[in-house]
């Protein structure tokens, strides 16, 4: 057997994924923006489940209050670059992907750059402005993207500018008044952006290798704490 | 009319109230929210005309932006 099927045995051996679709995860690249708790968390699966390039942006380091939920990084790394933290331990789980790490914020002059190239982005970001610079670049760009959000207990998680290329925007049309909200520090569960970051690699997978339904169109909301889960169309 | 909002019921008086009419009344600025009837969410330029009967279910989702 080869390195590759053995790698990717438990999801070529699923009947409607097989290696056809795995080749398709081989050859395709994600731009992870944010490498907090959302983004952590898809990296983690989206490099595990064999995706050929991935790109990681984020301009921070590694703090002490990072680690209750950023479960790629160490104490030992405390003080250096996310990107690189990420990309050692991303690397010794996988050498068969190819990493390219953006230590910069995204902003209206270097997001459609930073997209482009990238066959779908993954919103791990943790402020307004850098969501509705994302809606921005890839409707220029053509490029889905993954809408992943989090609050004390619950999250967000939708697909944006994919076959019905719905926008960001368009659901939330207050662009201003969210952008000008000052930023604060909220408190979270740690669980939280794990779970929905490891939503957005789902729907991730599933875009780049077209099985299932992605959440194009729908908005998942779901509450950790009583569980309860509501869908709405838009 | 009774309508369900976040999945409490909840008592309106009057019963030709728009959808802005209601969340005004309710309270609701609408700033940084989708609102959905039925689960299907409502577009803002619709919500002065968009017509709330009895037995409507409203969700109303915040925007968030923690990561």
């Amino acid at each position: 057997m080869s390195d590759f099927s053995e790698r990717y045995s438990r999801q070529i051996m699923l009947p409607d994924f097989g290696e056809e679709r795995q080749r398709r995860l081989c050859d395709a690249s994600v731009l992870i923006v944010g490498a907090g708790g959302l983004g952590t968390a898809a990296a983690t699966y989206i490099t595990g489940a064999g995706v050929g390039h991935i790109g990681i942006a984020d301009p921070d380091v590694v703090s002490l209050s990072n680690l209750q939920r950023q479960t790629l990084y160490s104490e030992k790394q405390i003080g250096r670059s996310k990107t690189e933290c990420a990309h050692e331990r991303l690397r010794e789980m996988s050498s068969v992907s190819r990493f390219t790490l953006h230590p910069e914020s995204v902003s209206e002059e270097n997001a459609r750059e930073l997209v482009r190239g990238y066959d779908l982005v993954i919103d791990c970001t943790d402020n307004f402005p850098a969501r509705y610079v994302i809606d921005d670049a890839c409707a220029a760009e053509g490029t889905p993207w993954v809408h992943g959000a989090i609050g004390e207990y619950h999250g967000h998680v939708t697909v944006f500018n994919y076959r019905m290329q719905r926008r960001y925007v368009e659901l939330y049309p207050d662009r201003d008044a969210l952008c000008s909200l000052p930023r604060i520090t909220g408190g979270v569960i740690g669980v939280v952006p794990g779970v929905v970051g490891v939503l957005q690699a789902s729907e991730a997978i599933k875009i780049l290798t077209g099985i299932g339904e992605p959440l194009e169109g729908r908005l998942l909301t779901i509450d950790l704490m009583t569980m309860n889960t509501t869908f709405v169309e838009y | 009319m009774d309508v369900d909002i976040n999945g409490r019921r909840m008592h309106i008086d009057g019963d030709h109230k728009t959808l802005a009419e209601l969340l005004e009344g309710e309270g609701f600025t609408g700033i940084g929210q989708a609102v959905a009837v039925n689960n299907c969410v409502v577009p803002r330029a619709e919500w002065t005309n968009f017509k709330i009967t009895d037995g409507m279910k409203l969700t109303i989702i915040r925007a968030v932006c923690g990561g």
